[in-house]
């Protein structure tokens, strides 16, 4: 067992700290999920694909650099050290490309993959609907064959970044002949088509993220879908397998950021003038806030080994999902409780311009979004502790 | 960066969870425990103990946290926690010249009344005073003291602190009522025994500090491994008991229960591990991530043990169930030096400043 860096993982840490360190832009990192200056935040994606730092655990010919996903963790741990902004193509790097490099032909790869990477095209991934989330096979958005076209028509909802998207994963009925999880097939849907209408859907932060996009006879090409006719199912348990797993770095170093925004905020005095760094209360429920990040920072590390072995995330990387959401939930909550009626404000009247206020709303969508706890357990319970299936 | 054990860790483990298996399962440590008795052990398994190797020096520590993780396991009520946590870095060879070492059963004897029981706590002046070569006074709350052939005591002399090795042939021992009977609690007494200074009196500090986060390592290693132990009973009885013509296991209330009681344990896992590399290699980080281990992993094992309890319905609330005696063992090992106030207060004091 080794926690230290090879000599290798050492030098590519240090090059990035001092990439970071010259080219970060000022001001704070975006809201992972809000990127309030669309424009920005492509420019950043783009500098950061231009050093060679998007897209590390992809393969070279498709503009990756193939390197282990140990790579990748570092990245993110210097990422959360830096408290730098993330890559806007977020949904694109984590769930879209690696769906697409697992199923997509030769010439899919090459069309998609670099533009992704340099933040070109912005992908965003429609899966959820009205009546369907949890029960992802469930998926009544229909796409009929018509000569060489699809024809797409139905709904889905809580797509992020559906506003600022050039593409979509989409999740389609094909066939309702046949048992739910047999008709299903994975489109990639050009967003500008005509006949897809995106509407905002406002969160209870205030902020439009996430959104409706509407189906009303749209075509597109027959081949632009991943594996055939009816693997939709399996195709999107894919990107399942990549959202709940690598994104779980990702998460690991949000939390870690929040975690040193949050020792900063405690040394400060309150609007009402006691220093909660001063509290043993709250001095305790820091140090078990610290103690969460960093066993789910190592367990995602020991994640890795059977990532390096497999290529796919295990269901073990359901627990750093949970764990994530939990930590994230009781962090932003203290931070908010700390402000006493101030954590009342919003905005510019609040301590810290309501950040905390902020995340910690948002941080209830942590346990629902990317799979619900209550599904990761149920998942966990079935393919990890072999019990009986519950449904 | 590699986050597996070793095939040789690996074989270790295995090996040593086979040798458990066959020659102390819990289900016959469980009358010795009971049956109360002088020992309530069987000093015959210390010999193949040391045949296997666990007391060579060749050991490192995360050999030993594997070890000690498959007899908490099975609550093997022999003293190889206690001989591990109490053998100071460096002295093997001191204590070689004192009787067959590769035998050497010991315990670490620090607390006294009307002080804090961690092992720092212990670097403050007690009653217990060495005065020429002996030592005379008495610790409290000694673990396994009626199984060891000899005691490392910290205690004090003219100079500061000493510690000192003591045969057990010089000890009285006044064995408490325990609720954890593998791991019983003992009063030692000394009268004027014989006492062989193991280190310098300037270095006892320093030393003190490193036993204490190894004993913290070790502590969360094995609270792992009763943890498991306690998960895998919940696990198959939620299995195998049937109730409105399912497995109990189906129904999400108690498979909810069984998932978050064993990512709570793969998440102290983790911070065990860490902790383990941060001592071998002297990192900066290594005394909060002892305290980290430590908190995390008994608390996981407590949790677990109550989850399993829980599951097993009125089976669990009896004597003739074995999940109590996880469940004690895992209750010890949380109070064990230092408990979750006094980890986090350490913690806390680590990472946070404390403004202005």
């Amino acid at each position: 067992m080794e926690f230290r860096d090879t000599v290798a993982e050492a030098a590519f840490r240090s090059s990035l700290r001092a990439w970071f360190r010259s080219n970060r832009s000022n001001g704070e990192a975006w809201d992972l999920n809000v990127p309030a200056d669309v424009v920005a935040a492509r420019a950043w994606s783009r500098s950061l694909h231009d050093a060679g730092y998007a897209g590390l655990t992809w393969p070279v010919e498709y503009g990756g650099r193939g390197l282990d996903p140990t790579y990748q963790a570092i990245f993110y741990d210097e990422m959360a050290a830096d408290r730098a902004p993330i890559h806007v193509g977020v949904i694109g790097l984590n769930m879209a490309g690696p769906t697409i490099i697992a199923w997509g032909t030769a010439e899919q790869k090459h069309r998609f993959l670099a533009p992704l990477l340099a933040a070109e095209e912005i992908w965003c991934q429609g899966f959820s609907e009205p009546g369907s989330g949890s029960d992802l096979a469930g998926a009544t958005t229909r796409a009929v064959l018509d000569g060489d076209h699809w024809v797409i028509n139905g709904q889905k909802v809580w797509s992020s970044h559906a506003h600022i998207a050039d593409w979509c994963i989409l999740l389609v009925r094909t066939d309702t002949t046949v048992p739910k999880h047999e008709g299903l097939t994975f489109l990639l849907v050009d967003m500008h088509s005509a006949g897809i209408e995106v509407r905002p859907l406002r969160q209870l932060t205030g902020e439009p993220e996430f959104n409706e996009i509407f189906f009303t006879d749209v075509r597109i090409p027959r081949e632009s879908m991943l594996g055939r006719p009816g693997d939709g199912w399996n195709v999107a348990m894919t990107t399942l397998m990549h959202e709940r797993g690598t994104l779980g770095f990702l998460f690991a170093a949000e939390l870690q950021s929040n975690l040193s925004r949050l020792v900063e905020f405690v040394a400060v005095p309150a609007a009402d003038g006691s220093t909660p760094a001063a509290d043993p209360t709250v001095r305790a429920e820091v140090a078990r806030e610290w103690v969460a990040v960093q066993a789910l920072k190592f367990t995602n590390y020991r994640s890795l080994s059977r990532l390096l072995e497999t290529g796919i995330p295990g269901p073990e990387s359901s627990i750093s999902k949970i764990a994530w959401a939990e930590s994230n939930q009781r962090m932003t909550t203290l931070a908010t409780r700390l402000q006493g009626m101030a954590g009342g404000l919003s905005g510019e009247s609040a301590p810290w311009n309501g950040f905390w206020q902020q995340q910690q709303l948002r941080s209830r969508g942590n346990s629902i979004e990317g799979g619900t706890s209550e599904i990761l357990r149920n998942i966990v319970a079935e393919r990890v502790l072999n019990l009986p299936r519950a449904r | 960066m590699d986050f597996t054990l070793s095939e040789e860790q690996e074989l270790l483990r295995k090996s040593a969870a086979e040798f458990l298996a066959k020659r102390a399962p819990i289900e016959r440590s469980i009358p010795l425990i009971d049956g109360g008795g002088a020992a309530g052990w069987d000093p015959d398994i210390w010999r193949e103990i040391a045949a296997l190797g666990w007391l060579d020096d060749e050991l490192d520590l995360l050999d030993q946290a594997v070890l000690v993780e498959e007899c908490g396991a099975v609550l093997l009520p022999a003293p190889l926690f206690s001989t591990f946590v109490a053998t100071p870095p460096g002295v093997e060879s001191l204590l070689r010249q004192h009787g067959a070492v590769r035998e050497r059963r010991l315990t670490l004897a620090w607390a006294e009344k009307g002080r804090g029981f961690g092992l720092t706590d212990a670097l403050s002046a007690g009653l217990t005073v060495v005065t020429d070569a002996t030592i005379t006074g008495g610790k409290t709350l000694v673990v396994d003291a009626a199984k060891v052939s000899g005691f490392v005591i910290v205690a004090h002399d003219h100079d500061g602190p000493q510690m000192v090795y003591v045969d057990a042939s010089d000890v009285r021992v006044y064995p408490h009522s325990t609720l954890d009977g593998s791991r019983p609690l003992a009063d030692i007494e000394l009268v004027a025994a014989s006492a062989l200074p193991l280190i310098p009196s300037a270095d006892v500090a320093g030393v003190v500090a490193i036993m204490e986060q190894r004993a913290c390592a070790l502590a969360a290693a094995e609270a792992l491994g009763v943890g498991r132990s306690a998960l895998d009973l919940g696990l198959t009885h939620a299995r195998e008991r049937t109730q409105f013509g399912k497995p109990i296991g189906a129904y999400q209330a108690v498979s909810h229960r069984l998932v978050d009681a064993y990512a709570e344990l793969e998440l102290a896992r983790s911070l065990t591990y860490w902790a383990v590399h941060c001592l071998q290699a002297v990192d900066d980080d290594r005394a909060t991530a002892c305290a980290a281990a430590k908190v995390a992993a008994t608390a996981a094992a407590v949790h677990t043990c109550e989850v399993t309890i829980q599951i097993t319905g009125g089976l669990g609330m009896t004597w003739d169930h074995t999940a109590h005696r996880l469940y004690k063992r895992a209750m010890a090992l949380q109070s064990y030096l230092a408990g979750e106030r006094r980890l986090y207060q350490d913690i806390a004091d680590a990472v946070l400043p404390r403004g202005v």
